[in-house]
């Protein structure tokens, strides 16, 4: 379960290392106005955390805990499946959670396995209704011939209730496994994408789906490449984007053709022949694709750098950071152990300046768009208490070593952080670290705009 | 394809690449949640570059050692690649192979030990040995696999894989009778033209299962890598110059290894 890492722990170092599969945390989303954060986990629950208000009047000092996200529901959103035609087991890993813009008092919420898409009404409900004319307090029946008047019921307040129920399940939509879904700015459909094609669903219709990308080869023995992580236009409805394995963006417009096979625009960056290696293809694939909220850069993560790209200009990336080159050299290794498959993701902060993405040892890094400058960050327990002030970490790669310095061989590759969000208004970011779930607010200057 | 050799950091060679790769193919099949085609995907590229950095390797050791009469028994395969010296007639293994003899028959890549010794005799036919070199055995006559449980390069004596490697001169898809009827083996899992490719390999999986519980290892292990050496086999053809080797045929054959992949 994600647990909110400001409350203090009893030192468990013992059983440290001991984490539960299930509970490592595989997906993080904040809702449009940052009040909810959801995490999904493997073993298929969601959390929702929920971010306390700040009573009006009251000054931040003078209130203890406003401002900080407590746990406000939990529910199981997909069990283990089984495709028994195909033999095949379908985990209940929840990949991907998105939520929709909210339209009435109750919050919307889609979350995906492998195979299934499902929406989640989460509605709260503090009133209930009090006496009833045919049942007793305790809900049995009454006896009819006891009934001597009438009344009509009135609600009276109880404690809060979360609720959380399915709305709708979109099932059966995909043959290979779902990576990616994003809801449109129309806010009446949403895109699912697998290895190989992507639809378009209407949020109210499950048992019809639109295939708008398909490129499976007529022949699988053709296959080059496979679909990484889609999303739509953050305006423009019209508009998504999805990139592939082998490094590239595709641009596509819906009011082109009903199959967007063909893009509108590719983005590639022409390989670098000097560096070319065994692992080539591996590290050029790209795990995670996000439209800047201006809907005018986009931002790809690959396996050693991220990449923010002009969708004015398809010629290549107008900025490229180093997230961990010093791994270039320890590339078999991570080959051995799998690592290099690990499929980071990368976010904007509300106003575009600033993008991060996570590392190895619990470490992510941010970097400033303005001054190109990236910094080191951690995320981990034991150097972290409530409003502590987030050192700056270094991997030493040569030169002068300083006090505190990593050296790439005492990286831990288990602690991986993959997963992550941004508040989409103020500085706050959550991190995900296994099973862990790090919320981190920037007291100083906790408004973007100010910076 | 040049590789950045420099770059690269622990024991990389071409081969222990070859056979942590196969391992990840291997494992992929029992992982929950099913294969991932990514993953596998990415695999098989690795599993490309560093076939073509053997068999580069291999070509130029073999190069240097053409002064040598030896060598002729040696690289009666690799004719396909270079016309050499033409070959001695060469008995054919196994009861399948009904092809009449080619003097650029596949060959089972020659082994440092057969190098280093003095000349030896005649030998039937080699087989490629799809990826792994023979460091182990004597008699190189056989296919050498890798035993995926063990991770010993042994030699297998089985007739299907020079079945399917044969196929390369003639740059078709795999007209050998074994290779055919393995792979449609696979692919008669899910045989209808539309069907969605992990249908196949529920079947297949099945039958595979089933041979693996009869028969010995070694066989078994040279079905899987039967099935993996045929997307190999469009690699090389007789024209195909080592630097072409990422041509559209070389992609088209790497595919071979996605269907079977997934065939699992």
């Amino acid at each position: 379960m994600g647990e909110d890492a400001e409350s203090p722990k009893i030192n468990h170092t013992f059983l440290r290392d001991y984490v539960t599969e299930a509970d490592v945390i595989s997906t993080v989303e904040f809702n449009q106005t940052g009040d909810l954060l959801a995490t999904g986990d493997k073993g298929g629950r969601v959390v929702i955390f929920q971010r306390e208000t700040e009573p009006k009047g009251v000054s931040e000092e003078e209130v203890g805990d406003s401002g900080e996200y407590n746990v406000y529901s939990t529910f199981q959103s997909h069990e283990p499946d089984f495709d028994y035609l195909k033999s095949l087991e379908i985990e209940e890993k929840i990949n991907k959670i998105r939520w929709l813009p909210q339209q009435n008092a109750a919050h919307f919420l889609l979350s995906t396995n492998d195979k299934t898409v499902k929406l989640w009404k989460v509605s709260e409900r503090d009133k209930r209704p009090e006496g009833y004319n045919l049942k007793d307090e305790e809900g049995r029946i009454k006896d009819v011939s006891t009934i001597t008047s009438l009344r009509v019921p009135v609600l009276k307040p109880t404690d809060l209730m979360v609720e959380v129920r399915p709305r709708r399940v979109f099932a059966n939509g995909h043959t290979y496994h779902i990576n990616s879904i994003s809801v449109n700015s129309d806010g009446e459909t949403y895109l699912s994408a697998d290895d190989l094609r992507i639809n378009m669903w209407h949020l109210d219709i499950t048992d019809r789906s639109f295939n708008i990308v398909d490129i499976k080869p007529a022949n699988m023995e053709d296959l080059t490449e496979v679909i990484t992580a889609a999303e739509f236009h953050p305006h423009h409805c019209h508009l998504f984007v999805y990139s592939s394995s082998k490094g590239t963006l595709r641009l596509c417009d819906m009011r082109a053709s009903a199959l967007c096979d063909r893009h509108t625009k590719l983005f590639e960056e022409p390989e670098d022949p000097g560096s070319r290696s065994f692992f080539s293809e591996i590290i050029s694939s790209v795990s995670d694709v996000k439209f800047s909220h201006s809907g005018r850069y986009l931002l790809t993560r690959d396996y050693l750098t991220a990449k923010v790209w002009d969708l004015n200009m398809d010629k290549g990336p107008v900025e490229t950071y180093q997230v961990h080159e010093y791994l270039r050299s320890k590339l078999c290794s991570l080959y051995e152990n799998d690592c290099i498959f690990d499929k980071f993701e990368c976010v904007w902060n509300s106003s575009d300046s600033v993008i991060m993405t996570g590392a190895y040892n619990s470490f992510f890094r941010m970097f400033d768009r303005e001054t190109g400058r990236g910094v080191t960050l951690e995320a981990w327990r034991e150097n972290s208490k409530p409003r502590a002030v987030l050192r700056t970490r270094r991997v030493y790669t040569g030169g002068k070593r300083r006090r505190g310095d990593v050296g790439v061989d005492s990286l831990d590759f288990t602690k991986k952080i993959l997963h992550m969000a941004w508040h989409p208004e103020e500085n706050i970011i959550a991190i995900a670290a296994t099973n862990n779930l790090y919320i981190f607010q920037d007291r100083v200057n906790p408004d973007a705009q100010m910076q | 394809m040049e590789v950045d050799r420099g770059a690269m950091d622990c024991a990389v060679d071409a081969q222990s690449l070859i056979s942590m790769s196969l391992m990840k193919i291997h494992s992929s099949r029992t992982q929950r949640g099913g294969i991932k085609l990514h993953k596998n995907l990415l695999v098989s590229y690795v599993l490309r570059n560093a076939r073509q950095l053997y068999i580069r390797e291999k070509y130029a050791e073999i190069y240097r050692m053409q002064q040598y009469e030896e060598v002729m028994a040696v690289c009666s395969g690799i004719q396909e690649l270079e016309p050499l010296e033409p070959l001695e007639p060469l008995e054919p293994q196994g009861a399948e192979d009904a092809e009449p003899e080619q003097p650029g028959r596949a060959a089972g890549c020659g082994d440092e030990s057969r190098a280093a010794g003095g000349r030896e005799p005649p030998e039937p036919p080699y087989y490629r040995s799809c990826c792994m070199e023979d460091q182990f055995s004597q008699n190189c006559n056989k296919t050498t696999v890798l035993d995926l449980d063990t991770h010993v390069v042994t030699t297998v004596e089985n007739g299907f894989l020079h079945q399917d490697c044969c196929c390369a001169a003639a740059a078709a898809p795999q007209c050998a009778p074994g290779a055919a009827a393995r792979k449609r083996k696979v692919d008669s899992a899910g045989c209808s033209p539309d069907a969605e490719e992990p249908s196949d390999y529920t079947a297949g999986r099945k039958r595979l299962k089933r041979e693996e519980c009869s028969g010995a290892d070694a066989s078994n292990i040279s079905n899987l890598i039967s099935i993996f050496g045929s997307g190999f086999s469009g690699l090389l053809s007789r024209q195909a110059d080592l630097e072409q080797v990422c041509s559209k045929q070389a992609l088209a054959s790497l595919g071979a290894w996605t269907r079977a992949i997934v065939a699992f």
